[in-house]
């Protein structure tokens, strides 16, 4: 089965029931992915599959073989920060950041449909996605710096 | 060790306080110099801990005992500023707001600087990062060691270039001559040295309203490797030949194993079985292997049943509940008795108080290591030199062969004080000699970690139609005893805290038992207030003395727009307030209950005073998450639990803040630039309940007494 994750082609023998999650973090040490449920509840493993926000620990490979799955560590281009990362660091929104690659994520593929969301349009993407540290409206900062004017 | 089931088991902080150094070995200057290369290092010891009479003319051996180290910096040969301590960051910013006070004190800038943290062969015994005490305490005694090695920087300065002290001044890493403009670097001055000096009390500490790095915001200063996902958390570590830990867990609490076959999970190529008493532990080379090991071990379990529910539980606190023996809150003051009569009004009410969870999105997580006889554990703990000693008892070996190192973590609130998983992949890394992770699932952490205490709070009160409180009787029920004074002049009170037999594993929490007991406390005080039909904040206004408390009453009510609020139709206010740990709070909140009964909480103003502020915008962060964070335990946490099972042990299940719960926030923060700077990562937690039942009281005239206060959404 091969895997394409960010823009990587990886040959890999595994069951195809096997999460995705376990796949990035264990397998390929991309671990910026992060587990904070395993049942879609929470938003910390969310990736991009062919652009759309998945839950990567309820995503089994077998569903995901070729198709294009972006990760947290495939938004940096060649040493530059993605914009929506940008925004955020320079928003620095977070306490302990462990949500913060599945916040950026989301917030990736939210701002790439909807370039200026409302603060509802906001919410309502971002509601799947759990900070525990209760920084949520510092996050809207970050995305509405992120969105076009 | 454990937080376990016996009474006394939820106040760790105590425990913890009392706790011995972890080394007393003493700090030989000569290894020390060894491991960190020469230069200049200020520890924190009073100045007669040192017996080294001319130390730098005859370099030996200067003995200080450990346990009186509470830090160190050291500034290298090369200008490098490092900063040791004990303590941990678990997302309150602490790494960079330390840093900038060292960078303020040394006149350094704050790129030069790095911080040492939570590693227990390389920095100083700490007992732990808890308690609101990292700003306070640490802080303070890195300010003056950073003072004392500016101090020493010059004084090296001026006799090198044979200058008064007075005309020279330390600035961006270097010192002054302000009359010559002679300049020379700190590393310049620190080369070929092996200075160890002890913090001098003469050393002058820059006074908050002179602050230039310190009191500003300065970002995470590790931040991009957090966005990027490059920072490496103990749950994403992985060393050459680890092998993937999975425990088995007893079906409920209390439960006994009787006979387990371990033999179809040996038999899986590569997996490692630990059986020992109730512990059955495996260790194999990929999570999968792990988990399908554990299905194929056959284990019999003999369960206690009868163990009390979110049903009975509050009549089992108080049942069980022992006649002495808890922290009482001190002697009784005044004749209560004669305060009740000489009331005009009198009111009862009892406070229930449920269980709930931390949460940390990052479960406990541990890597372990053994190499020649010693243990390396990283682990997400608060407390390293606590799990250090925990692995040395449960493996009988010295504290010295055991290194506890713990990344920034992925939070705690107080939920990561203990070892357990440290010690399980300790156990399996043993008998596997390879490394081992253990990393929890969010059920084994809703149902293995602890909780909350869950207690009730009796409260009888008397007033008079003037204002005066004339009698208060408070008595807690194993909650705890955090906050549990009184903070308005009540001349006739009685306050105890009396612990009970608790069914969950209960422990630290941030805030500990502040948030019940101010919720009790200030729910009363309203209810109080209702009676004699005086306003809520006028009728705390009357009956409180400290400044600083008047101060954040007056501030949040002015910011809420208080005195001018309207009467829509649905919508109350409440108001509360407390102090904690040098922290000071007030918090308005409007909300609307609506013809269905459905709470909606529309705004929350809450003032914060915490003495002179170190970075305004993480300490924003701060109060923001504990608002956030408490909003969850006045709205609709709650452990549900019987015959010792979680019954919501997952995040679909139990129920925490999300981006849709939050109100309008708004948040003053009131900077005391003449006080010294006391933490925050609790005190701002302990208004937000009080003030939403008080707000629904204002709305309804109902006046709940149980937190949470609405888990349905409905007013029932
Ligand atoms: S870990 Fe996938 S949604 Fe929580
Ligand atoms: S910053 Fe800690 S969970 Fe979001």
């Amino acid at each position: 089965m091969v895997l394409n994750v960010n823009g990587v082609k990886h040959e890999v023998s595994l069951e195809p029931d096997v999460e995705l999650l376990s796949v990035l973090r264990n397998e390929l040490e991309l671990t910026g992915s992060k587990y904070g449920c395993g049942e879609g509840a929470c938003g910390a493993c969310t990736v991009l599959i062919n652009g759309t926000p998945s839950r990567s620990c309820i995503t089994t490979v077998g569903s995901v073989a070729g198709k294009e799955i972006t990760t947290i560590e495939g938004l940096e281009k060649n040493g530059t920060l993605h914009p929506v990362q940008a925004a955020f660091l320079e928003t620095d929104p977070f306490q302990c950041s462990y949500c913060a690659p599945g916040m950026i994520m989301s917030a990736v593929a939210l701002l790439k449909n909807n370039p200026a969301p409302t603060e509802d349009a906001i919410i309502k993407s971002m509601d799947g996605n759990i900070c525990r540290c209760g920084t949520y409206l510092n996050i809207i900062k970050a995305i509405k710096l992120a969105s076009k004017p | 060790m454990e937080h376990s089931n016996h009474p006394h088991s939820f106040e760790p902080m105590n425990d913890e306080l009392t706790g011995e150094p972890a080394t007393k070995t003493g700090l030989d200057r000569r290894k020390f110099f060894k491991l960190f290369g020469g230069g200049l290092a200020v520890a924190f010891v009073l100045q007669d801990m040192f017996s080294f009479a001319g130390e730098a003319a005859a370099p030996g051996t200067a003995l200080v005992p450990t346990s009186q180290v509470g830090a160190w910096i050291h500034i290298g040969e090369d200008g490098t500023v490092s900063v040791f301590t004990g303590k941990v960051e678990v997302g309150q910013n602490i790494r960079t707001s330390l840093s900038q006070i060292v960078a303020e004190e040394l006149r350094v800038p704050i790129s030069s600087i790095k911080m040492v943290m939570g590693d227990t062969d390389l920095v100083p015994f700490d007992a732990g990062t808890f308690g609101s005490r990292s700003t306070p305490q640490m802080g303070g005694q890195l300010r003056k060691a950073a003072a004392t090695a500016r101090q020493a920087m010059i004084d090296m300065a001026a006799k090198n270039w044979g200058a008064e002290g007075k005309t020279l001044q330390a600035l961006d890493g270097m010192v002054i001559n302000r009359e010559t403009n002679k300049k020379i670097t700190y590393s310049e001055l620190t080369k070929g040295q092996q200075l160890l000096l002890p913090i001098s009390d003469q050393a002058r500490v820059t006074p908050a309203n002179e602050w230039k790095v310190a009191g500003k915001t300065v970002k995470k200063i590790n931040g991009q490797s957090f966005i990027t996902g490059k920072h490496q958390y103990v749950s994403d570590m992985k060393l050459p030949g680890m092998l993937y830990g999975k425990i088995l867990r007893a079906p409920s609490y209390n439960a006994k194993l009787v006979s387990v076959d371990i033999a179809k999970a040996q038999a899986i190529p590569g997996v490692v079985i630990v059986h020992d008493g109730d512990f059955v532990g495996i260790a194999a080379p990929s999570v999968r292997t792990a988990a399908r090991a554990l299905q194929a071990i056959n284990a019999k379990w003999q369960e206690t049943t009868q163990q009390p529910s979110n049903a009975n539980i509050f009549e089992h606190l108080v049942k069980t509940a022992s006649a002495s023996g808890g922290r009482n809150a001190g002697a009784p003051k005044g004749d209560l008795e004669e305060g009740l009569k000489s009331a005009d009004f009198t009111h009862s009410k009892t406070y229930n108080i449920n269980y709930i969870a931390h949460v940390p999105l990052e479960p406990r997580a541990a890597l372990a290591q053994w190499e020649d006889g010693k243990l390396t554990v990283w682990a997400g703990t608060q407390r390293p030199f606590g799990v250090q000693e925990d692995l040395a008892d449960e493996f009988k070996i010295p504290k010295e062969k055991v290194r506890v190192i713990m990344p920034d973590t992925g939070s705690g609130y107080g939920g990561k004080h203990t070892a357990e998983a440290a010690l399980e992949a300790a156990r399996l890394a043993l008998q596997a000699k390879k490394p081992v992770k253990v990393v929890w699932t969010r059920e084994e952490e809703f149902t293995w970690a602890y909780f909350r205490p869950g207690g009730v709070i009796e409260v009888s009160s008397g007033v008079k139609k003037d204002g005066t409180i004339s009698g208060w009787k408070f008595l807690n029920y194993n909650s705890g005893g955090s906050a549990i004074n009184t903070q308005y002049k009540i001349a006739n009170h009685e306050i105890a805290f009396l612990p009970s037999n608790t069914p969950l594993k209960q422990g630290s929490y941030r805030g500990l038992a502040a948030t019940a007991n101010v919720f009790a406390r200030e729910s009363h005080i309203t209810d109080l207030a209702r009676l004699i039909k005086m306003d809520q904040l006028e009728f705390r206004l009357k009956n409180s003395d400290d400044a600083r408390l008047t101060a954040v009453l007056e501030t949040a009510a002015k910011a809420f727009g208080w005195k001018s609020l309207g009467r829509a139709t649905g919508h109350g206010y409440g108001i509360a307030c407390g102090l904690d740990k040098g922290g000071y709070v007030a918090t308005c909140a409007e909300v609307m209950v609506n013809s269905h009964k459905e709470v909606k909480v529309i705004r929350v103003t809450q003032a914060f005073e915490c003495g002179a502020i170190v970075n305004p915008l993480h300490l924003e962060n701060q109060i923001m998450g504990s608002i956030v964070q408490g909003l969850g335990g006045a709205l609709f946490e709650a452990i549900d639990f019987a015959d010792g099972k979680i019954r919501n042990s997952s995040l679909s299940a139990y129920r925490v803040p999300r981006f849709s719960d939050i109100p309008k926030i708004d948040i003053v923060m009131m900077d005391r630039k003449d006080l010294p700077s006391a933490g925050a990562g609790e005190a701002a937690i302990i208004g937000i309940a009080p003030a939403i039942r008080n707000a629904i009281l204002d709305a309804t005239g109902k006046g709940l007494t149980t937190l949470p206060l609405i888990p349905n959404g409905v007013l029932t």
